[in-house]
């Protein structure tokens, strides 16, 4: 793994994404040298107090408090430094992963469907929202611990020569032990970490698909046996857990240790010059609480990599999506669509989603303008794929669609789509009241509009019925509703946004077939003069159909009106009869 | 929170050892300025260098001591939290799966997940940090002010002062921030739902165009968390800069009493220096102890929303299995355990007994969901003998669903009962009544693993026989063939290592002949077994829903239930294939009678495999294997409910229910409701056009 040059890549982006907060991190940055320099000359001036206070009868007051205002002004400019640093890195952060947020969240929005549909939405959700966090959090905290830090150590480094080169060459030699220390653990605590993370993961998988599943495990009573897959990951999690946070914890205290020898070098030594009448007693007080700043920044430091390291990790999932192919862009200039446009046609279409397995071969269609085109076909022919490649959410490998003459490449996605109206057999609902979500594609609807539509697909009364009517807040993914009644509400989404043209992939599935009728007549008058595609099981549904696809196996291998289909006896006959085939 | 300590228990020790070791560290390390004090005032005074030196060693011992306390502490605190962790984890899994469906329909699965996941990380390492830090840190804080009176009472009257206000400093700010990170994770949980969302319905968004508005929706969400993270933020900014300003003039009022201490004598240069050492030693404490209370702060608000979780009652008790009860099945099963010539008529009536018992009976159920305005069901009666198929048909939000959903008790009635084999549901242990039944949904679920692993859930004990009969009957062959990989030239090893496996599998019991069968498999058989092991992605996303539905239906078919639930799962299905299904079913049903012996067999071989798990559950089938075989063949048929909006699906059945509104509308045969009742004439014509449809269907039904 090329892991130096891929983390060296991020590391480019992630200054990258802090750019346009570049004064705010230099103003932060300016705060931190201030803060840590002052801290710095804090304990001077402790010192030389100490060395004001001898003994009885030689303790000079006016120097005395003298320093003590220096101190009490240098406290206070440290303290809202620190404050302004805080609230500044505060801004950063947050700022940062809402952009990063935001960018992720925008490239969800023009992602290929083939991405989304071959990447589980969990992970998806994981990355814009955990990842972002700990990167920003981790690297921009990092930054200015690790700024800071530098700062202390080259402070202390200036200070401490100024007082004595002796004491300080001690420290300096001393130093390297800790660093090594701390940089042996955080190497084998990064692949204990990674381990963590990665059971993890798996283990946020089977929650949910479990949890969100639950009702399939509870029916087949599969409780015991998912809580014993769980447990078994959840134990193996808990022993990389331990390890991780365990080895990780080592830094501090071996460090410290360390620290403690440094400090123990300098009392020494300290003490040896004193004695040898080399220093003062302040001095020394002052060097003592040096090499104890000195040192701590190294802890920290090798604490900052082990999280900059992290936080790396994950800003490169997040760039990963960042950085996934974008659907092709719109062309430029675009094609425009007329006013209401109904000629589609379809010319040597081939279509497969994966190379291995061919779908879509040779496909050829023309449809004239308002002409109802259903497709029939047995289960996993093709037909869902090509409403896909319809509404181009996938494009076509050779051949062209074109509506009106118009290769829908060479238009905006938008201008396409919004020329269909599509009901799916999956039905989506989001969270929100009924109003929201049939007014989607048309918000600024009035509140007339919305019952016509609803009264038009046949929800109107068992929305009334509904505790707030309109205003019922359903949950995530249609809450207490039946799969019809979101089937309905999908329905009246479409007769309210009233587009030119039609797709219905299953639309009915969920819905009896006497409201289905009723339904059938509002989308008949839909549908008068509107070019439609439909696709259903229930072949009544189809019979006024202008043109009748059977598709298999990705072909079209009859085609013709009901009745053309019917005399000719092939698979469409065999299809239809079969549904009259009533049990003996 | 303070709830979920209990599950602390386990780790007791480890809890107790982790801080206490923290706080022999800090006592080691508080006696470190009382060294220094002595070399300034013994070693430096009398410029005694053997003196420095010895205490220069005795502070290099200190330090190893602390490490090694400070090793001993991390370690238990670690296992302490992780511990504590793993046993939340698996306790807030094991109730949500106890949560019914009305609760789940409440709560909703997202939120769950979530605080499954994120929120128990937080509380783990919030714990971890407690552990090694709020004890340490206060003992610091007041060894140093105790230290500080052992070396002047007047001087360290500061530190009395200091101390108080910092706590109230650190408490206070900790107060105000907790409701804050509540706030902050309620916004985070909304930016979640929003981007599930998005993923979720990206076609619909993309067909009505709706990018830009998501997009707009999606910022202001953002905006929002941006906010109160920002507002949240300011707050716990102000901890650093004020513990700072109290501590150092502390520190200024210190040395202005230490020089007039030592001014007057009474104390010595050096102890200033020790009480200087101690200020700064609470100063470090506080700066770690700012830093980490924002993580303690956040697992508190984390830990919370888990406690609301697993405050949620489980709403539906049922009694802990029971084998002793008094209803048939189970006297039978009683009786079974006996010794068995003498019980050999008992058993006889027992299934007699069992017979006579219809399988499902509605009585005068009605049924309304929580937080809903009506009921969705309303005085339901009906009975269902065993071995009938019961259709169910009805508009749009009629209750179909609702109605089976009754059956295996994943919702409770209102009013009313539902008994299964005379006994109502809610006498049942859950997975007693559970294993009965076999359910197949609307919206067809497959779980990660392979098509095998996914069989298995129907029944844990079945060999790759019946996995490959439940798979033919549910029209799922070519499912299997097309996830084989390769179809045909699959020949020579593979096929004797699987027919091997099977022989190994069966060879606990009586082979009777079926391994045989095996070996000389055919080449399509081969393919088939080898499509048992394809792969299933998460929520069988390789597999398309008519793919998914076929497969969830032979899932149900495996564990060969008493009572058969199709919740319009045919749906995804052709007429052609919903027809073949259909007289699968049929022929498995009449099969049962037929075949008795064998499957009797392999009840009691599954029984000797998997008797410890469930010995209660096998199906009564194999219980009574060795009693007369046309009333075993009776006594097992299936009872089969279908729901459909097909009239074509149901109109064989026994009889057909006609829903509307959650009430009965109609209760018989085809033909008599046909005659009978409006409903379902209505729906049976808008399917078969009155004129040629009656004659086609009638012609069909001849």
């Amino acid at each position: 793994m090329k892991m130096q040059s891929g983390q060296k890549e991020i590391l480019k982006r992630v200054l990258l994404s802090i750019r346009p907060h570049l004064a705010l991190v230099l103003f932060s940055l300016a705060m931190a040298v201030i803060s840590a320099v002052l801290t710095l000359y804090l304990p001077i001036l402790t010192g030389n107090i100490v060395d004001c206070i001898i003994g009885p009868g030689e303790v000079d007051f006016t120097a005395i408090f003298a320093l003590m205002r220096k101190m009490a002004a240098a406290i206070l400019i440290t303290a809202a430094a620190q404050w302004l640093m805080n609230i500044f890195n505060n801004r950063i952060v947050y700022r940062v992963s809402s952009e990063v947020r935001e960018q992720a969240f925008r490239k969800i929005e023009i992602l290929p469907l083939g991405y989304l549909d071959t990447h589980s939405s969990g992970e998806t959700v994981s990355r814009v929202i955990a990842d972002v966090d700990q990167f920003s959090e981790g690297l921009l905290m990092g930054f200015t611990q690790l700024f800071t830090g530098v700062v202390t150590i080259l402070g202390t480094l200036v200070f401490m020569l100024s007082v004595n080169v002796r004491i300080t060459l001690v420290v300096v030699v001393l130093t390297p032990i800790s660093l090594f220390v701390a940089n042996f653990i955080a190497k084998r605590t990064y692949a204990m970490f990674r381990k963590q993370s990665e059971t993890r993961g798996e283990q946020t998988a089977l929650i949910d698909e479990m949890i969100g599943n639950q009702k399939v495990v509870q029916a087949y009573g599969q409780e015991a046996h998912v809580q014993e897959q769980f447990d078994e990951v959840n134990e193996r999690l808990s022993k990389y857990s331990l390890r991780a946070i365990f080895f990780s914890s080592l830094t501090n205290p071996s460090t410290r240790f360390v620290n403690s020898l440094v400090y123990t070098g300098v009392g020494l030594t300290g003490a040896l010059s004193v004695v040898g009448g080399m220093m003062t007693v302040g001095q020394l007080s002052a060097f003592l609480s040096y090499a104890n700043q000195y040192t701590k920044p190294f802890n920290e430091i090798s604490g900052v990599v082990t999280e900059l390291q992290n936080a790396l990790a994950c800003a490169g999932r997040v760039f990963e999506l960042i950085d996934a192919k974008a659907e092709e862009p719109d062309a430029e200039p675009a094609l425009t669509l007329p006013a209401d446009p109904g000629r589609v046609s379809l010319e040597h279409v081939y279509f497969s989603y994966t190379k291995e397995r061919r779908l879509i071969e040779d496909f050829n269609l023309s449809v004239k303008s308002g002409q109802r085109v259903a497709i029939v076909g047995p289960t996993g022919c093709g037909k869902t794929t090509l409403i896909n490649l319809l509404m181009r959410f996938y494009d076509v490998n050779s051949g062209k669609i074109a509506i009106e003459g118009r290769d829908i490449r060479g238009l905006k996605r938008g201008d396409l789509r919004s020329a269909y109206g599509m009901v799916l057999q999956d039905t989506w609902l989001r969270a929100g009241t009924i109003r929201e979500n049939i007014s989607m594609g048309h918000p600024e609807a009035t509140e007339e509009e919305v019952i016509r539509a609803a009264k038009e697909a046949h929800a109107h009364s068992f929305i009334r019925r509904l505790p707030q009517g309109y205003d019922t807040v359903i949950g995530e993914n249609g809450g207490n509703l039946s799969q019809g009644q979101k089937q309905l509400l999908c329905i009246a989404r479409v007769m309210l946004a009233l587009p030119p043209m039609l797709i219905l992939d299953e639309a009915t599935s969920s819905i009896d077939t006497r409201t289905e009728i009723r339904i059938q007549k509002a989308f008949q008058a839909m549908m008068q003069g509107r070019t439609s595609f439909i696709v259903a099981h229930r072949l009544s549904t189809i019979q006024n159909a202008d043109v009748i696809l059977v598709m298999k196996d990705g072909c079209i291998i009859e085609q013709g009106t009901h009745q053309e289909l019917l005399e000719r006896a092939g698979f469409y006959a065999e299809l239809y009869n079969s549904q009259f085939v009533m049990p003996e | 929170m303070r709830k979920l300590l209990i599950y602390m228990k386990d780790y007791r020790k480890e809890s107790v050892c982790a801080p206490l070791f923290k706080l022999l560290e800090a006592a080691f390390e508080l006696l470190v300025p009382l060294v220094m004090a002595r070399i300034i005032d013994i070693g430096i005074k009398n410029q005694d260098t053997a003196y420095i030196l010895r205490m220069r060693l005795l502070m290099v011992a200190l330090g190893a001591i602390v490490l090694i306390c400070s090793v001993t502490a991390q370690y238990f605190s670690a296992k302490a939290a992780v511990g504590f962790s793993a046993k939340l984890r698996e306790a807030l899994f094991a109730h949500i799966q106890a949560l019914s469906f009305t609760e789940m329909d409440d709560i909703g699965t997202s939120t769950l997940i979530t605080r499954m996941t994120s929120d128990i990380n937080q509380v783990q390492s919030g714990v971890n940090l407690f552990l090694r830090l709020f004890l340490r840190s206060p003992f610091i804080v007041f060894g140093a002010m105790i230290m500080a009176f052992t070396i002047d009472v007047k001087a360290a009257m500061v530190f009395v002062v200091v101390i108080p206000i910092l706590c109230v400093i650190v408490f206070g700010i900790m107060l105000l921030s907790i409701p804050m990170y509540r706030r902050v994770q309620e916004r985070l949980d909304k930016v979640v739902r929003v981007t599930r969302e998005n993923l979720l319905g990206v076609r619909v968004i993309r067909a009505f165009c709706r990018e830009k508005q998501e997009i707009e929706g999606f910022d202001a969400d953002n905006e929002a968390l941006v906010k109160v993270q920002l507002l949240s933020g300011r707050i716990s900014a102000l901890m650093n800069p004020m513990t700072y300003v109290v501590i150092n003039f502390g520190l200024i009022a210190l040395l202005y009493t230490g020089a007039r201490r030592v001014d007057m004598g009474i104390i010595t240069q050096g102890s200033v220096v020790a009480l200087v050492n101690y200020m700064s030693q609470i100063l470090v404490e506080l700066v770690k102890l700012a830093n980490l209370i924002i993580t303690v702060t956040k697992a508190i608000a984390c830990g919370n929303r888990i406690q609301t979780v697993l405050d949620v009652p489980v709403g539906m008790e049922a009694p802990e299995k029971d084998a002793g009860s008094e209803h048939p099945g189970n006297a039978s099963h009683r009786a079974d355990d006996e010794e068995r010539p003498e019980n050999f008529s008992h058993r006889a009536d027992g299934a007699e007994q069992l017979e006579k018992v219809p399988a499902v009976v509605f009585d005068h159920v009605s049924l309304q969901y929580r937080g809903a305005a009506a009921d969705t069901l309303t005085d339901l009666s009906f009975t269902a003998n065993r071995g009938e198929t019961i259709g169910i048909i009805g508009g749009t939000g009629s209750g179909k669903t609702s109605l089976v959903s009754l059956i295996p008790r994943f919702y409770d009635v209102r009013e009313g009962c539902v008994r299964v084999d005379g006994r109502d549901v809610r006498e049942y242990p859950l997975d007693e009544l559970r294993q009965k039944v076999g359910i197949v949904m609307q919206k067809p679920v497959l779980f990660k693993g392979t098509i095998r692993s996914n069989l298995l859930w129907g029944n844990e004990g079945a060999s790759d026989e019946e996995l490959l009969e439940a798979v033919r009957a549910a029209q799922a062959v070519d499912v299997l063939t097309a996830h084989s990989g390769r179809q045909s030239n699959a020949s020579g090893v593979k096929p004797n290592i699987s027919a091997d496996k099977t022989r190994t599998k069966n060879s606990s019991g009586n082979p009777s002949g079926r391994t045989d069968n095996a070996s000389v498999r055919t080449d399509e058989e081969t393919a088939l077994l080898e499509g048992l092991d394809a792969p299933v992605e998460q929520e069988g996303r390789n597999f398309s829903g008519g793919q998914k539905q076929r497969l969830t239906i032979a899932r149900a078919l495996v564990r060969h239930p008493e009572i058969l639930i199709l919740d319009d799962s045919a749906s995804a299905l052709d007429f052609a294939t919903d027809a073949r299904l259909r007289r699968a079913l049929r022929e498995l049903s009449a099969d049962r009678s037929k075949m008795e012996g064998r499957f009797a067999h392999e009840d009691s071989l599954r029984e000797g495999r998997s008797f410890g798990n469930a010995p209660s559950q096998s199906s009564s089938a194999g219980r009574f294997a060795h009693g007369d075989s046309l009333r075993e063949g009776r006594t097992c048929e299936m009872t089969v409910f279908i729901v459909s909006q097909r009239t074509s699906s149901i109109a064989h059945a026994d009889r057909i229910i006609v829903l509307e509104d959650g009430r009965v509308a109609g209760i018989g045969t085809h033909e008599e409701l046909l005659a009978g009742c409006e409903v379902y004439r209505e729906t049976y014509h808008s399917q078969f056009p009155e004129k040629s449809g009656s004659e086609q269907g009638k012609e069909a039904l001849a």
